[in-house]
C-alpha cells in the first residue's frame, strides 16, 4: 500500500526527515512514537502534500503511484486521509457544503457522478453515526466553535465520509477525554477493513488499547530508530525514551 | 511547485474575463472632446427638447468650476476629459433608413453571446431587459406585457420623448448636478439609461433589468436611469454591466435615481463587471457613479444590493435619504478587488423622518495588489426620532500584498437615535485552504467555498438566477489570487 524510501524532507532550509524507510502493507495497523520534535508531524504532512515542506530526497509509492508527484488534493482523492492534530476551523462555510464538495470531487476524480442532494444527506446521516456526531454539528460551519473533542470526532466523521485506503491518525487522542478517546477510537475500528490501513502517530499507549497496532515505530531524530511489535508501545510507556537514546550511544 | 503554481495562476488570470469581447459594429462616434457645442450635438441627436438642453448647459457650467474629489482612498491617474468621445451609437447601420423594431444581428449576438437574448421568446422567463450598448439603448423587451399593467419600462430618451412632464419632474431631484464632479458631468452629457415608473398599488409581475455594455473604445458611458415607484406599488430591478479588454482605461460616470413613494418598496440589486483591468494593472473601467434613492412616503422601503467584481478603480455609494416617516433601507454590498483593482465603496443612509431605520451589512474581499476600501456615512437629522441603524463591515484579505480599509461616519443630531457599528477584518490562512486541499478540494475551489461562505448574506439578497451568476463570477475573480 505504502513505501516509503529513504525520504528526507525540509522545512525552511531545515532538515526534519533524514532518511525514513516504512512500509506499509493492506490491513495492517502501525503506530508511530517517538519524543517531541522527532519529525512525526512532519512526516504525516510530507505524505499529504504540505506546501511548507520540500521533499529534498527518497521516493514515496502510494498504491504503486509515485505519491510526491500528486497534488494534495489527488493524494487525497487516491485515498489518503489526514486526521489533523488541530483541525482547523473555516467560519461561514457549513459543514454540509463543505463535505458535499470533498466527496464530490472524490467522485469526479473517480468518474463516479455527484452525488444527488438526498443521496449526500442520506449518507451524511449514516456516517454521523459512527462517530455520534450531533446532526447540530453537521449544520454549522466547518469546526468552528466546536470543544477540542467535537473536532477530533470531526475529523473521524469526514474520514468515514471519505472511505480512504490509508489514515493517519496524527495525535487524535490529544485533548480528549475518556469517553471521546474511546466513541474515536470505536470509530476508527468500525471503520476498518482488510484493505484500509492505518498509521497512528501518539505520544501514549492508552490509544494503542483501542486501536490495535500490528507494528510500532520509533521515530528520533528524524529517522525510524526501533522497529518491533504491540509489546514496544508498553515498554515505552513503562521506560519512555532514554534507554532508546543509550542504544543509539547518545 | 511554487513556480508551477505561478504558472497556473497566470493562465488563469488572463483567461478569466469572458466577457472580454468586442463587437465589430458599424457605430457613429462623435468627435473627442467636451464644450457646449457637444452638447448641444447630443441634445439634437437625442432630439431632446429645450428644457433638457438647458439642464445639461447648466451642468456643464458648474462642472467646468470643480476639481475631481480627491478625498477617496484611490490613486487615479489623471483624466483628460478631451480625449474621450461623449457619444456612440452603434444602432446607425449604414445600409440606408432603418426600420425601429429591426435590431442589427450583430448586436443580437453580441447580448446572446453575454447570457442576455433579446428576443421575447428566448428570454429568461419574468425578466424584462433593457439593453444598452455606449450611449443607446439597442431593445427593451416585455414593454407591451408591462404597459397593460401601466409600467412604463423604457430607455431613457424614448421617456425623454414619450413621458416628458414625469422625466422633468424627478431628473435631478434625487442627485442634482451640483452633488459632485461627475454627478455634473453626467448631467451635462447623459445618454441612455433606463427608465421605470409603477403606477400606484402595481406591484411589478417581472424582474426589471438593464443590461450595460460598453464597445466603442476611447468612448465613455454615461448612463442616467430614473425609477419611480408610486404609492404602494413594488419593483424589483436588476443591472448588469460588462466591458471588452482593452489596454487603454475607459470611463464610466452613471447616476441611478429611485423615488419611493407612499409605503411603496423598491429592490435594486447590481452585479457589476466592468473589465477590471489585466493582472498587471493595465486597463480597465473606471467607475465613478452616484446612485441615491428617496424613500419619500411613509413606510416606504429601499433595498441595495451590490456585488462588485468588475472596474479598475470603483467610487461608488448607492445612498438612500429616508425621508418618509417609518421608512426602511437597505444596503447590502460585496466588493472584490484582485490583483491592482482598487474600491472605495460603501453607502450614506440619511436619516429625517422618524421611526426610521437603516441596514449596512458590506462585505469587502481584498486579493493581489488591491486597494478596498468601505467608506459610509449615517446621519440622523434633528427631526429623525427613534432612528435606528445597524452597520456591519467585514474585511477579508487574501494574501499579504493587499489592503483593506473601513472609513465609517457618523452624524447624529437626536439623542433617541440608536447606531451601532461593527467591524470585523479577518484573512484567509494557508492552514483552511490546506485543510481543503486535504479533504480532496482544490485551492481554487477552497477559495470559492470561503469566499461564497463570507459573503453568504449579501448574496442571498439578490434575486435567484442573479444569485447563482454572483456565485460563480465570485469564484472567477479571484481564480489566482492564492498562489
Amino acid at each position: 500500500m505504502l513505501e516509503i524510501k529513504d525520504l528526507h524532507a525540509t522545512i525552511n532550509g531545515k532538515e526534519i526527515l533524514k532518511g525514513i524507510n516504512l512500509t506499509v502493507k493492506s490491513g495492517e495497523v502501525h503506530a508511530i512514537m517517538g519524543p517531541n520534535g522527532s519529525g512525526k508531524s512532519t512526516l504525516s504532512n510530507v505524505l499529504v502534500g504540505h506546501p511548507a515542506y520540500e521533499v529534498t530526497k527518497g521516493t514515496v509509492t502510494f498504491d504503486g503511484k509515485d505519491l510526491l508527484s500528486l497534488s494534495a488534493a489527488d493524494r487525497s482523492h487516491e485515498g489518503l486521509f489526514l486526521s489533523f492534530q488541530y483541525p482547523v476551523e473555516i467560519p461561514g462555510v457549513s459543514m454540509v457544503n463543505f463535505m458535499r464538495t470533498a466527496v464530490n470531487e472524490q467522485r469526479k476524480y473517480r468518474g463516479l457522478p455527484a452525488l444527488t442532494a438526498s443521496e449526500f444527506l442520506k449518507l451524511m446521516r449514516k456516517k454521523r453515526e459512527i462517530v455520534e456526531l450531533d446532526s447540530k454539528l453537521a449544520n454549522r460551519s466547518v469546526n468552528e466553535g466546536f470543544s477540542g473533542g467535537e473536532k477530533k470526532r470531526n475529523e473521524i466523521f469526514q474520514m468515514a465520509m471519505l472511505e480512504p485506503k490509508l489514515s493517519i491518525l496524527d495525535e487524535t487522542d490529544s485533548g480528549l477525554d475518556i469517553d471521546a478517546l474511546r466513541i474515536v477510537a470505536e470509530g476508527v475500528n468500525k471503520l476498518k477493513t482488510p484493505e484500509t490501513s492505518c498509521i497512528v502517530i501518539t505520544h501514549y499507549q492508552r490509544l494503542l488499547d483501542y486501536i490495535k497496532p500490528d507494528v510500532v515505530h520509533v521515530l528520533y531524530k528524524g529517522r525510524i530508530v526501533k522497529t518491533a511489535g504491540p509489546e514496544l508501545a508498553l515498554e515505552l510507556e513503562a521506560k519512555g525514551y532514554d534507554w532508546i537514546k543509550k542504544e543509539l550511544g547518545e | 511547485m511554487k513556480k508551477e503554481s505561478n504558472k497556473y495562476v497566470k493562465g488563469l488570470t488572463q483567461e478569466k474575463y469572458k466577457y472580454g469581447f468586442t463587437t465589430d459594429v458599424n457605430t457613429e462616434v462623435i468627435e473627442r472632446g467636451l464644450n457646449e457645442d457637444v452638447i448641444r450635438l447630443i441634445s439634437k441627436k437625442k432630439q431632446e427638447p429645450e428644457w433638457l438642453l438647458d439642464f445639461r448647459l447648466r451642468a456643464y457650467r458648474y462642472w467646468q468650476t470643480m476639481d475631481m474629489p480627491t478625498w477617496a482612498h484611490l490613486s487615479i491617474p489623471e483624466i483628460d476629459y478631451q480625449a474621450i468621445s461623449y457619444y456612440a451609437d452603434p444602432t446607425k447601420r449604414k445600409d440606408g433608413p432603418k426600420n425601429l423594431d429591426e435590431v442589427d444581428p450583430e448586436l443580437l449576438k453580441t447580448f446572446n453571446k453575454l447570457g442576455i437574448p433579446l428576443e421575447e421568446q428566448m428570454a429568461l422567463s419574468g425578466m424584462a431587459v433593457d439593453a444598452v450598448m455606449d450611449s443607446v439603448s439597442v431593445k427593451t423587451t416585455f414593454k407591451e406585457t408591462l404597459m397593460e399593467k401601466g409600467i412604463i419600462f423604457c430607455s431613457m430618451s424614448e421617456a425623454i420623448r414619450e413621458h416628458g412632464d414625469l422625466v422633468k419632474m424627478y431628473l435631478g431631484s434625487v442627485v442634482g448636478y451640483r452633488d459632485n464632479f461627475f454627478a455634473a458631468l453626467n448631467s451635462a452629457v447623459f445618454s441612455d439609461g433606463s427608465f421605470v415608473y409603477i403606477p400606484k398599488g402595481v406591484r411589478c409581475p417581472m424582474e426589471l433589468s438593464t443590461y450595460f455594455r460598453i464597445n466603442a473604445a476611447n468612448t465613455g458611458q454615461f448612463e442616467r436611469t430614473l425609477i419611480i415607484a408610486d404609492d404602494d406599488s413594488y419593483v424589483s430591478y436588476l443591472e448588469g454591466c460588462t466591458a471588452p479588454m482593452r489596454d487603454e482605461n475607459q470611463l464610466h460616470a452613471a447616476i441611478v435615481e429611485i423615488v419611493v413613494m407612499n409605503r411603496a418598496e423598491v429592490k435594486y440589486s447590481t452585479v457589476q463587471n466592468w473589465y477590471p483591468g489585466d493582472a498587471e494593472g493595465k486597463g480597465g473601467v473606471y467607475n465613478f457613479v452616484t446612485k441615491r434613492g428617496i424613500c419619500k412616503g411613509v413606510e416606504s422601503k429601499l433595498s441595495w444590493t451590490q456585488v462588485e467584481t468588475g472596474s479598475a478603480i470603483t467610487w461608488k455609494y448607492p445612498s438612500c435619504i429616508l425621508s418618509g416617516d417609518n421608512s426602511t433601507a437597505e444596503f447590502y454590498s460585496v466588493a472584490v478587488t484582485n490583483n491592482f483593482q482598487q474600491a472605495d465603496t460603501g453607502t450614506k443612509m440619511i436619516h429625517i423622518g422618524k421611526n426610521t431605520r437603516s441596514t449596512i451589512v458590506s462585505k469587502g474581499i481584498s486579493a493581489g495588489r488591491s486597494q478596498n476600501s468601505y467608506r459610509g456615512l449615517v446621519r440622523v437629522s434633528e427631526k429623525a426620532d427613534n432612528a435606528r441603524n445597524y452597520s456591519q463591515c467585514d474585511s477579508l484579505l487574501l494574501g499579504s500584498q493587499c489592503g483593506a480599509h473601513t472609513f465609517p461616519y457618523m452624524d447624529i443630531h437626536n439623542e433617541t437615535a440608536v447606531v451601532e457599528h461593527e467591524a470585523t477584518t479577518s484573512k484567509i490562512s494557508e492552514d483552511q485552504l490546506f485543510y481543503c486541499n486535504q479533504r480532496g478540494i482544490s485551492t481554487e475551489d477552497a477559495v470559492g467555498l470561503i469566499v461564497n461562505g463570507y459573503a453568504k448574506e449579501v448574496i442571498n439578497k439578490l434575486p435567484m438566477e442573479f444569485a447563482v451568476e454572483a456565485q460563480k463570477l465570485l469564484s472567477v475573480s479571484l481564480e489566482g489570487s492564492v498562489g
